[in-house]
């Protein structure tokens, strides 16, 4: 099965530069929650040196010589722009794997094989022009190849303009490339495994292609072993559709500046059991359960160090704020403990299952679902589709949120709000 | 909740033809292997349509995300009565936001900002609605990028000169020159003037 991995170019700087074109051939780089590290580098940044997840005050002296711009990630902006490029991108085939926010997979099944290098540049073509975003297309017979196929792309190693199709490349130039390729470029292998791997001599792709994958099995996992059969063409990752249901939902958040209280943690919970709840409701799912969890700066080594997860399991499977609240703050006061400068805290729901089928087991002695709390969810959601976010908010997630990030180079919401709108002179 | 169901023919094992998930009767087939998977996926479609269809004899389904400028087509159910004349007349209501963008995903709205359009009816503060799938052509008002910064004006060739002119006669032309790449954002489809 032909498979394409479309993969956005510098994704946040490129929706940064979108609207803001003066940004263009400028060392840009957007910065991770609370401006702490990088998470998307323009190719000007690359070159300097500045590697992914640098903190910003190692490169801040460097910024300032080299005079890069940074921004705070603005999701909001980013996730617009995400799913109009993946709107986009399932026009160009029945069956799409959206696997991030910018990146996706596309069955190509049934495209005449001579023909899908030029579909790439189409692909590549109809996004940049519609939407504005560069992108980059990585086509081969398996998933992990076609990552692989999208690296070369990127990285302009094979392929042509941004479109690299393992189909068109001969045998002899392919074992040259791999051979070319450090085993930690293939999807899955991470730092752990690569360590292992070139204890064992791999270190490249085309020697960890060649291994035997019994051994491989044995030495490491099916998944490794299955990463093997996927280099060799041997599809074995099947394409996820949308629509299949998260397995959970996890909101959490680091804090602008450290938490102590419990009433500002409280706040925090409920503020994210507010947020995943919402999202819950739109998958149409119920939870079975609430993890909450609060942990305090690692990387502030000198002082106490505490960090606590709790699971909290509801009586009955739960889409109603108010109880994914109440389950959250309860396990919340059970972990807590005072004399600590908390960083971070979350809530995750989990032992997620549709809604409707819920439902359908109610023979066995379960009480009706609440009628009521469905009905005053769904009007608080369409209130807060309408009017905004937080337009009706649970009290307990607090009014001045001392807590929230700190996002001081923050971008306009250009595509979501009327008053941020682009201007054009 | 031990309701046995009612067979057309008690011999017969299976359920009431016609009350499978296609909502008719059913015919066994062989089929080549390689079109297995096309087939159930015309199967799967059909399910869904027959769903769909039993579904939406009984309730109107609301729309994922509401589109609050539109109304969805639905009819009368009068479980008794006369039913209403207008019944086979009502049309869908009509929808700015399907009149005004055609493309989704590759609009966007722009501000409008100062005079220089103003014979073209666009003032400052006006939304533009800018669809960037359209191919530039001359005679388009376009949002172009000038010295990094967007720019709403009339796209003019003639005489193989590119131009961006103004719609005012106290602005100036700009005048792409000779290797000058002229980089279009997006064409501007509609303008929107709110009046009170």
């Amino acid at each position: 099965m032909p498979v394409a991995l479309v993969d956005c170019n510098n994704f946040y700087v490129s929706c940064e530069r979108l609207f803001n074109p003066k940004l263009e051939g400028k060392p840009v780089v957007v910065l991770s929650n609370n401006d702490g590290c990088a998470v998307s580098r323009s190719n000007e940044v690359k070159a300097l040196g500045i590697k992914m997840g640098e903190p910003w005050f190692k490169m801040e002296r460097i910024a300032k010589q080299h005079g890069i711009i940074a921004f705070s990630s603005n999701y909001t902006l980013y996730g617009d722009i995400s799913s109009r490029v993946m709107a986009t991108l399932a026009t160009f085939t029945p069956r799409q794997e959206i696997y991030s926010i910018d990146e996706s997979f596309l069955d190509l099944e049934g495209f005449p094989a001579h023909t899908l290098q030029d579909y790439g540049q189409k692909i590549r073509r109809t996004v940049k022009r519609n939407i504005g975003i560069p992108v980059c297309v990585g086509i081969a017979s398996t998933k992990t190849l076609a990552k692989l196929a999208n690296h070369c792309a990127k990285k302009n190693l094979a392929g042509s303009e941004g479109v690299c199709d393992f189909g068109q490349i001969n045998e002899s130039a392919r074992k040259a490339l791999f051979q070319s390729l450090p085993v930690n470029e293939v999807w899955g292998i991470g730092r752990k495994i690569t360590e292992s791997l070139n204890l064992l001599g791999i270190e490249t792709v085309e020697q960890l292609r060649t291994a035997d994958a019994d051994f491989i099995r044995t030495r490491f996992s099916v998944v490794v072993e299955r990463t093997v059969r996927e280099l060799n063409g041997i599809a074995c990752i099947e394409l996820e559709q949308a629509g299949t249901p998260r397995q959970q939902i996890l909101v959490s958040r680091s804090f602008g500046m450290p938490v102590v209280t419990l009433e500002n943690l409280n706040e925090s919970v409920t503020y994210f059991a507010t947020r995943a709840a919402e999202k819950l409701r739109k998958d149409g799912s119920v939870a079975n359960s609430v993890c909450v969890f609060i942990r305090t700066n690692p990387f502030k080594i000198n002082e106490p160090q505490y960090e606590r997860s709790i699971v909290v399991p509801l009586m009955q499977p739960n889409d109603d704020t108010a109880m994914l609240i109440k389950a959250a703050l309860f396990g919340l006061k059970h972990i807590y403990l005072p004399g600590y400068q908390y960083k971070k805290s979350g809530v995750m729901l989990m032992g997620l299952q549709p809604k409707g089928v819920m439902q359908g087991e109610l023979f066995d002695n379960m009480p009706v679902t609440d009628e009521k709390a469905d009905i005053r969810m769904k009007a608080i959601d369409a209130i807060n589709r309408k009017m905004g976010r937080d337009t009706i908010a649970f009290a307990g997630s607090g009014t001045r949120r001392s807590w929230t990030m700190r996002r001081d180079r923050m971008s306009p919401n250009y595509t979501t709000r009327w008053d941020e709108l682009v201007k054009a002179s | 909740m031990n309701k046995s169901r009612t067979h057309h023919n008690p011999n017969r094992p299976g359920r009431t033809p016609g009350t499978g998930p296609y909502g008719e009767n059913t015919k066994v087939m062989r089929i080549p292997e390689s079109v297995v998977a096309h087939v159930s996926e015309i199967l799967e479609s059909c399910k869904e349509r027959t769903l769909l269809a039993k579904t939406r004899d009984r309730v109107l389904l609301p729309a994922d995300n509401p589109d609050p400028a539109s109304i969805p087509l639905y009819s009368h159910r009068i479980p008794a009565g006369f039913p209403s004349p207008a019944d086979d007349y009502i049309d869908q209501r009509i929808s700015l936001d399907q009149h005004l963008i055609p493309h989704r995903e590759s609009t966007f709205f722009v501000r409008a900002v100062g005079n220089s359009m103003i014979d073209a009816g666009i003032f400052d503060g006006d939304l533009l609605v800018v669809d960037k799938s359209i191919e530039p052509v001359h005679g388009h008002i376009v949002i172009a990028v000038i010295d990094g910064e967007l720019t709403v004006k009339r796209l003019v060739q003639q005489n193989g000169e590119t131009i961006l002119r103004p719609a005012n006669a106290r602005f100036k032309d700009i005048v792409l020159k000779e290797g000058q790449e002229l980089i279009v954002w997006g064409v501007v489809t509609s303008t929107i003037k709110t009046l009170v």
